[in-house]
């Protein structure tokens, strides 16, 4: 038995789903009424101009983002809150913690924590959760490095990676604790142009193990390729989901196609 | 019609006068002299050679009497209270200053408030004044308890049983400098990054996990440089408690000063040469705790000073055992 297996639950891949979610900042209303499913173990790309609510979205999904109306629910356990009677009630800290350790989550910035070697970013969680003990977490950690091509990286900080390397850290930080969907926030827009086949291809592979993959992204051929659903974003509402076959080479709606006009 | 363009050839033919091209890239460019820069060393070394040797020359600073004073057990006994004052006070205010910090981050207004309220009303008060304040304390309020507010008191005890010279000068110099540690530590706080909150957040860890083992390491890189500053504030204003009669370092001085009056410019260069030790010190722990926090923020450490030292011994060894 690797690590990999000891001491935590088998990855099951959770569905999504997001119902009326509605969030404005101040006076901009950035979600404005999302309802979407996703099914457990798809890959579903998220595309859209800038400011059409992506990001905010994902950040919903695992609570990273309050929605001020509407909720979602990840394997069918609503994220945040719970259900008193006929009225959702905010969840104290503690219990959406963890929640969110069934959700994992890739940021455009990486965000690894600087003063920790990659071995120790993604040993973090789960020997701080308890879920491993610390040479199992360890261990894990070196097995994840592995996975994504960094074996030979563990000692070193993140200073000291380029930035490829260091999304590749921070997907395996997101998978340590065999989170069931894993959300996947622009993760390569922040690279040089030449790394960001390095991240797409190790997304891909996640793809390929089963997990529900959210991935808000720019990279149109990635979507097509990998992609099970693509969901198009504009004004804070979607506003064409399908197959990446008909959304992106036949789209119905004039936004989409004016969108898929500039960035192909 | 145009004249047809000559050839290359022709060219070269036409001004055989001309001198042939130095070869630029061969040679090193001259650098820039700087004859300002000289003459300001010079006139710094002068007035440097000149301060050195009034220290030396003038009767005035009774060497003899320095080192005659500068190890006695009255002196050392001054040093040892100012050392133990320094020491609780900056435990103390770093403590104070850590739970201001907090409170200020804090949802609640009150707490918020509070906070903001302590800072500014300890922040104006002259060290010296609160100290006198305290000093004066017992008069003030003559039982101190525990207990409701208008309502009844669980314990009691009284002030002036609690107030020692050393319990006054503690107190007045953590309140003090709590109020600028607790700006200090907010700010490092306030330099941690967002997205590592977030990471730590969506990471699922727990909350005391996050504070100890995400945020404050990395709090730490701006907390040390500025809290040695706060400390080394609470190392010269312990001298103050010499009011509220702690002999202190500088009371020790003050006070052998007024029994042997000739001797006062001596002994107060004993007391300058050991503050300026005090704070040499706490330089040296500040440059090695500045390079545990630093890790994984530079790429490649610099080496410390020592190992600088030791690379070159070794170098100047290696050299000789080659001759």
């Amino acid at each position: 038995m690797t690590a990999l297996d000891a001491g935590l639950a088998p990855v099951r891949a959770a569905a999504v789903e997001v119902h009326g979610a509605h969030k404005s900042f101040g006076t901009l209303e950035v979600l404005a009424g999302i309802d979407l499913t996703i099914d457990p173990g798809t890959v579903t790309a998220v595309l859209g101009p800038s400011g059409s609510g992506k990001s905010t979205l994902l950040r919903a999904i695992n609570h990273l983002e309050k929605l001020d109306r509407g909720y979602v629910s990840v394997g069918g356990e609503p994220i945040g809150v719970q259900r008193v009677g006929d009225r959702l009630k905010e969840l104290p800290e503690r219990a959406i913690l963890v929640q969110r350790r069934r959700i994992g989550f890739v940021f455009q910035n990486f965000n690894l924590f600087p003063h920790l070697t990659a071995l120790d970013n993604v040993a973090a969680a789960p020997s701080a959760t308890g879920a491993l003990g610390r040479p199992e977490a360890i261990e894990l950690a070196e097995e994840l490095l592995a996975r994504v091509g960094l074996a030979d990286k563990a000692g070193a900080y993140p200073r000291q990676l380029s930035g490829g390397q260091q999304q590749r850290v921070a997907i395996a930080r997101a998978l340590a604790l065999r989170p069931g969907v894993i959300l996947c926030d622009e993760p390569t827009s922040a690279l040089d142009p030449e790394l960001v086949g390095e991240v797409l291809s190790v997304i891909k592979d996640l793809a390929a193990t089963g997990t529900t993959l959210v991935v808000v992204t720019h990279e149109i051929g990635f979507a097509r390729e990998v992609a099970d659903q693509v969901v198009f974003l504009d004004g804070g509402v979607v506003v064409e989901q399908g197959p990446p076959a008909q959304v992106l080479d036949h789209p119905v709606h004039p936004r989409t196609r004016e969108f898929l006009t500039k960035v192909l | 019609m145009p004249p047809p363009l000559p050839s290359t050839g022709e060219a070269v033919e036409a001004r055989p006068e001309r001198p042939a091209e130095p070869d630029l890239t061969a040679q090193r460019v001259v650098p820039l002299r700087h004859p300002g820069r000289w003459i300001a060393t010079v006139v710094v070394l002068v007035l440097l050679a000149q301060v050195v040797h009034g220290l030396i020359t003038n009767p005035f600073y009774q060497w003899d009497r320095f080192t005659y004073w500068f190890a006695r057990p009255v002196v050392l006994q001054g040093l040892l209270i100012t050392l133990e004052v320094t020491a609780i006070s900056a435990v103390l205010a770093l403590a104070g200053g850590i739970v201001l910090a907090l409170m200020r981050r804090s949802q609640s207004p009150v707490l918020q408030t509070v906070s903001w309220a302590y800072i500014w009303l300890f922040r104006s008060v002259p060290l010296i004044v609160l100290l006198l304040f305290l000093y004066n304390f017992s008069a003030l309020y003559k039982v101190l308890g525990l207990g409701v507010p208008f309502g009844p008191q669980f314990v009691t005890f009284g002030v002036a049983r609690l107030g020692t010279d050393l319990v006054i000068a503690i107190v007045g110099l953590s309140l003090n400098a709590a109020a600028f540690a607790a700006e200090v530590v907010r700010s490092g706080l306030l330099s941690v990054d967002q997205g590592q909150h977030e990471a730590a957040a969506a990471l699922g860890l727990p909350r005391i996990y996050q504070f100890r083992h995400i945020v404050l390491p990395q709090a730490l890189r701006t907390i040390v440089p500025s809290y040695v500053n706060v400390l080394i504030d609470i190392v010269k204003g312990s001298s103050l408690v010499f009011y509220v009669s702690l002999l202190d370092l500088f009371g020790q001085v003050q006070s052998l000063g007024s029994t042997y009056p000739g001797d006062i410019v001596p002994l107060l260069v004993v007391a300058t040469v050991w503050y300026v030790v005090l704070t040499s010190v706490i330089s040296v722990v500040q440059y090695y705790v500045e390079r545990r926090f630093a890790r994984g923020a530079e790429r490649t450490l610099p080496p410390t000073p020592l190992q600088r030292l030791r690379r070159t011994l070794g170098s100047i060894r290696s050299i000789g055992a080659a001759r």
